[in-house]
């Protein structure tokens, strides 16, 4: 099936099985390795994206539902080599360690302040439930999360 | 890794349920996929061909039931995002948008549908448990025609409803409570799943914090356990111990409620713990549930907070 779809921008025809999974396409189509392949059933948040602005799961989303509409990875959130505010965010925080969550934290993270430019802690956690890190224990990565959002008030 | 499928896109529901009546057992229906394409990817279940409802119209939408004009009626490919947005769920189904709020993780609620979680049955389903004590009823769409079930009839076990093959879920409909009626939905897991919840609504005779006014008598109880036995159920012993009291009263007839709720469910060892374990935080969250609305009742939110528990 054909899909014709914006990836971080750029408008893309695309060739796809009905069976492909947003996430190969992204990956081995695309070359786009931000978003991971890791728990497979949308439990870790790892291969986390947004489609039309809204964070789904690439590993158990199939890429012609993308057809017609807009997909954000992790690489289309810095302007060139000028990191996005909540990237700043999280290297100020020190909110990234092995890094490999970090992608879907960010991408949550942005569909949650698209939404709620005033979040509180406990707005953040909420939105973060279901996007796992295994070394930060989540204390700075929500940090950065509020941090970002006051910059950007 | 996914099999190849053909996919269909019908734009009714008479095209939908020709190529499942057509298709058999090769095709299933398909809305958002949170639960279809896992269980593909499992190799639990290999379609080699999708039906996907979302393009059906009305499907998506959510209203009020012509007929009676009060019951609130919801698409099969209504996602739970779109549930808990709805102006018009939180209007007359307040508790449905917390509930919807809390389903599964962001992500899951953006994609999957009201439907999908129904007609998969997982025995761990939040809107099964809370719409048990909605009245719920769903509509079930055929080339034979269109039949309506009461949900409890719908859902026959873990992952097992009785709809035939040919059989497509168009929608559910809730009857919302009394405007003087308080509740709480209560899970509680350390996993993606709850291991188990609770849903309890107190219909007072007067209006909702009528504690305050001095009308302040039970006259109807619904508690719902989820998650616990094969599916999710009515506790009506709880319910019977609860009715005609004075919410005053609440604090010893919510202990005897919960003892009766906990010897009326039907427990497994699992992965979510021992049956024992499981019996035992029945009785400890449906006292938990009930005090929680019956602090509602009397106009209050309770302070308490529970480890890993979600309050809605």
């Amino acid at each position: 099936m054909t899909i014709r779809l914006v990836v971080n921008g750029r408008p893309r025809d695309l060739e796809v099985a009905p069976h492909a999974l947003l996430l190969d396409v992204l990956r081995d189509t695309l070359d786009l390795k931000g978003a991971k392949r890791s728990c497979d059933t949308q439990v870790c948040g790892a291969c986390t994206v947004l489609v039309d602005g809204l964070a789904v799961s690439a590993c158990t989303y199939l890429a012609v539902e993308a057809d017609g509409r807009s997909v954000l990875t992790v690489e289309g959130l810095a302007d060139g080599e000028s990191l996005h505010p909540l990237q700043r965010a999280f290297v100020e925080a020190g909110a990234v360690q092995c890094g490999f969550c970090t992608s879907g934290m960010l991408l949550t993270a942005k569909a949650m302040l698209a939404e709620n430019r005033t979040p509180t802690r406990d707005d953040v956690l909420h939105y973060l439930r279901g996007s796992l890190c295994r070394c930060t224990g989540y204390r700075k990565i929500v940090d950065a999360v509020l941090a970002a959002a006051e910059t950007a008030r | 890794m996914l099999r190849p499928f053909t996919l269909h896109r019908p734009e009714t529901a008479e095209e939908a349920c020709a190529l499942l009546a057509g298709l058999g057992e090769e095709a299933a229906a398909y809305a958002g996929g949170t639960e279809l394409l896992l269980m593909m990817k499992l190799g639990l279940l290999r379609p080699r061909h999708l039906v996907d409802v979302k393009r059906i119209r009305g499907f998506g939408d959510i209203g009020l039931e012509p007929l009676s004009g009060r019951r609130l009626t919801i698409g099969a490919a209504v996602t739970h995002r779109a549930v808990e947005q709805s102006a018009l769920v939180r209007a007359r189904c307040p508790l449905v948008s917390s509930v919807a709020r809390h389903v599964a993780n962001v992500r899951v609620r953006n994609v999957g549908t009201v439907g999908g979680n129904l007609a998969f049955a997982d025995p761990h389903s939040d809107l099964a448990t809370l719409f048990l004590t909605l009245d719920a009823s769903v509509e079930l769409l055929s080339p034979r025609g269109r039949r309506e079930l009461p949900l409890d009839d719908f859902v026959r076990g873990p992952w097992e409803t009785s709809r035939a093959s040919d059989e497509l879920l168009g929608s559910v409909t809730l009857t919302p409570w009394a405007s003087d009626t308080a509740a709480a939905y209560v899970k509680f897991g350390v996993h993606e799943r709850p291991t188990l919840a609770v849903a309890a609504a107190l219909r007072l005779d007067g209006t909702t914090g009528a504690g305050r006014n001095g009308r302040d008598r039970i006259v109807e109880a619904r508690v719902a356990v989820g998650c616990v036995s094969l599916k999710p159920v009515r506790m009506a012993a709880a319910e019977a111990r609860l009715t005609d009291l004075s919410i005053g009263d609440l604090d010893d007839a919510a202990r005897a409620a919960a003892d009766a709720a906990a010897a009326g469910v039907d427990p497994a060892d699992d992965l979510y713990g021992s049956a024992d374990y499981k019996r035992e935080m029945v009785a400890v969250f449906v006292g938990r549930a009930l005090r929680i609305a019956a602090a509602r009742a009397r106009g209050a939110e309770s302070a308490a907070r529970f480890p890993h528990t979600v309050v809605a």
